[in-house]
């Protein structure tokens, strides 16, 4: 390949590059670069620290370990609860069924409403004292008055409250993408199995989870970046952090900068919480790569 | 081959023209525009702004000047903006700061706020003189502060607030108490939990799932038990957290709770719920600023309730609320409008307009002379205006860290998850860190 036809090759990449750079890049080195300074983000003189920030990040920090551990639950259910139930719902929309359109459209409603509207609504229909108490009276309605619970103001419970909300509020982003996943497996490869005998479980077995895998990855990881920043729905549901119970680490990042005026640490959070998220998805994407290959 | 069409170079003629004519024309009425001076303001009050644009609008017609009210709200996206626009330096002519008084004296610090003292102080103290003292001294640096700014007036208040508590007096007949006597100690109030445990009613309600309104009521009753030197001699960390009075203090949130004199789910309820249910009759105290009139007002204009101070747990030192300045105004210093935009701020707190303001939006006035003219329930949030203190006032201020702690910890009273020793202690430990780390630097 000649010179000519690199540069040519280089130039179609060129405004991509430079519009990733302008929004991605030089961002990251800029807050990078803030986290090393004692800065309250109003005055222009900002104290060198190095890497104290990060430090006490991770070795001081203790609600700032306390919001990721929290984090990591609500990712869990997520992951299982939430990602499974998308999975339950596309394979049943991916069969030739009545109303699968609508159904589709049904499902895909709770992720484009607004985070706040939905933590507001589903407080309304939990809670006891300012809500319509739904969930407790239909335990009672169906005879499991021994489950009735204050659910959002207890510790034990809050948390997981938190994590079923939001995976009512997101399954329906895995479940178009996986959705979307399942049309692409051929037909002919079904219909093979049967002819050779294979029961539905053998070809979900073999076909069906083999060829998903990508889409499960993305699925996944996906799953894990917008759980782990979630916080919007949190501050409607409980107002915010319950005596550190419902800390996550962007609730964290927004307490340093504009409670503590501490806008430099708040930067040095945002660039460990990125540098988490970034390890935990390439892990994901090798044990996935493993899987396929297997 | 062809293109375009046949009159293509005479249609781009006529748009080339049309182009200089607009242009010239558009010129010409900025021209006239920067004639005329104008004010941008911005602020985060959404239940004020039809009466900004109002005394706006009276404003241009009297004076000629245009003044822009720009509402951003909530508050937590309306500080972004501005803290976004220090950055950048393009603040309006005239703005507000929501946070600390650090904060404050680091946008002084950075040149962004115009020293308001010689205008103050002009014919003979005139302006000063007309506002509220306690108003004043949360926007006033004396001389020596801690925050490094030089001693002067940096912004001018709009309205006053207290935060006291509030109480239901349908449901004190209903409970079977006097509506006409609240209770005034912390043992009356606590007997009135066992009223409304028997009953399908709230206690208490209040924002304390936003945490700094515990710190609000705590305070009030550091203040009551220990007294005002304790307190800022805590805060200088000559005085423990794991001292006595502290513990006590943190002991009445665990007396409250086991009282039954707290709402459910008081922990996780933001302010704004906590209105609503005082407002619909729910509760029947709740601990808010003098703002809520007008909040109750909107939600349930026939709600009969009274205000009180905060019942006292001890008769050692006067009990203490916060209060001074509600809203303020400061000018952007480095803005081409300045002198305008003190003119404007001069004439928004005139008797005139503050009493306009506070008669629709239900606020107290910042200027003295329009108190006799505000209504009933707003006076009695005024008339314990002489307990009123604020931490931007103290001259000293605490760690964030420390308050996040020990509003936490308070929390955590509430929920039954830990006694006061452990929380004392806990808040102890923080303070302990960061004045080590203050040492440091």
């Amino acid at each position: 390949m000649n010179l000519k036809s690199t540069l040519e090759n280089y130039s179609f990449v060129l405004p991509a590059v430079i519009i990733f750079s302008i929004f991605y890049i030089i961002p990251f080195i800029w807050v990078f670069q803030l986290g090393l300074f004692d800065w309250d983000g109003i005055l222009p003189t900002k104290a060198f620290v190095g890497l104290n920030n990060f430090k006490e990040i991770i070795f001081q920090d203790k609600s700032w370990w306390q919001a990721m551990t929290n984090a990591g639950w609500v990712t869990l259910i997520a992951l299982t609860f939430q990602n499974a139930l998308a999975f339950l719902l596309a394979l049943a929309c991916d069969r030739e069924i009545k109303m699968k359109n609508f159904y589709r459209v049904i499902f895909f409603i709770p992720p484009v409403l607004s985070e706040i509207v939905v933590g507001m609504a589903w407080r309304f229909i939990i809670n006891d004292v300012d809500g319509a108490n739904i969930i407790n009276r239909m335990l009672v309605n169906i005879g499991l008055p021994q489950l009735v619970h204050s659910w959002l103001n207890d510790p034990k419970t809050a948390l997981t409250t938190v994590a079923l909300v939001h995976s009512w509020k997101g399954f329906g982003w895995g479940f178009l993408i996986l959705l979307a996943g399942l049309q692409t497996i051929p037909r002919e490869l079904y219909e093979a199995a049967r002819v050779d005998g294979a029961s539905a479980w053998n070809s979900f077995k073999s076909i069906t989870i083999p060829l998903m895998i990508p889409v499960i990855t993305l699925v996944a990881i996906l799953t894990i970046l917008g759980t782990m920043q979630a916080f919007v729905l949190i501050i409607g549901l409980v107002g915010g952090e319950f005596a550190g119970h419902t800390s996550m680490p962007v609730l964290r990042i927004l307490a340093s900068m504009r409670y503590s005026s501490r806008f430099g640490y708040a930067c040095a959070q945002g660039i460990t919480f990125g540098v988490v998220l970034v390890v935990i998805s390439f892990i994901q994407y090798r044990i996935s790569q493993k899987a396929k290959q297997a | 081959m062809r293109f375009y069409p046949k009159n293509f170079k005479l249609f781009l003629t006529i748009l080339s023209v049309g182009f200089f004519i607009f242009s010239f024309a558009g010129c010409s009425s900025q021209n006239s525009c920067q004639l005329k001076p104008s004010v941008n303001v911005w602020h985060w009050m959404t239940d004020r702004q039809p009466a900004f644009e109002e005394l706006a609008k009276r404003y241009e017609q009297d004076f000629g000047v245009k003044v822009n009210f720009e509402l951003y709200a909530p508050s937590d996206a309306y500080s972004q903006k501005v803290r976004a626009a220090a950055q950048g330096t393009n603040l309006p002519d005239i703005f507000g700061i929501l946070g600390e008084k650090r904060d404050f004296g680091s946008f002084i610090k950075a040149g962004h706020i115009l020293d308001l003292t010689a205008y103050m102080d002009a014919e003979q103290g005139k302006w000063r003189n007309s506002l509220f003292e306690k108003a004043l001294a949360v926007n006033e640096f004396p001389e020596g502060n801690i925050y490094g700014v030089k001693s002067g007036v940096y912004g001018v208040p709009i309205d006053i607030m207290t935060i006291q508590m509030v109480y239901n007096k349908d449901l004190f007949r209903q409970l079977g108490l006097d509506p006409q006597n609240p209770p005034q100690t912390f043992e009356e109030f606590l007997s009135i939990g066992k009223k409304i445990k028997g009953s399908n009613l709230q206690g208490l309600v209040s924002g304390w799932g936003e945490v700094w309104m515990i710190d609000c009521f705590a305070n009030n009753y550091a203040f009551n038990i220990m007294g005002k030197d304790k307190v800022l001699a805590t805060i200088k960390g000559d005085s423990p957290y794991t001292d006595p009075d502290w513990i006590r203090v943190l002991g009445l949130f665990k007396q409250m709770q086991g009282g039954g004199i707290l709402a459910n789910g008081l922990v996780t309820m933001v302010n704004k719920t906590a209105e609503q249910l005082f407002a619909n009759g729910k509760a029947v105290f709740a601990f808010n600023g003098s703002w809520c009139v007008n909040v109750y007002k909107g939600m349930n204009p026939k709600l009969d309730y009274g205000v009180m101070m905060p019942p006292k747990a001890s008769d050692k030192f006067p009990m203490a609320i916060w209060g001074g300045a509600g809203s303020s105004f400061i000018v952007n210093a480095r803005s081409k409008n300045k002198e305008e935009a003190v003119k404007f701020l001069q004439w928004l707190t005139e008797k005139d307009q503050q009493t306009y303001l506070s008669q629709t939006t239900n606020n107290l006035p910042a200027n003295k002379e329009c108190l006799v003219q505000i209504p009933q329930i707003l006076s009695e949030f005024a008339k314990n205006m002489e307990f009123a203190t604020h931490p931007n006032i103290w001259g000293v201020s605490e760690f964030p860290a420390v308050i996040e702690t020990l509003d936490k910890g308070i929390q955590s009273i509430i929920i039954g998850e830990k006694t006061p020793e452990q929380v004392a202690s806990e808040v102890q430990k923080i303070k302990d860190r960061e004045l080590a780390k203050n040492k440091k630097k």
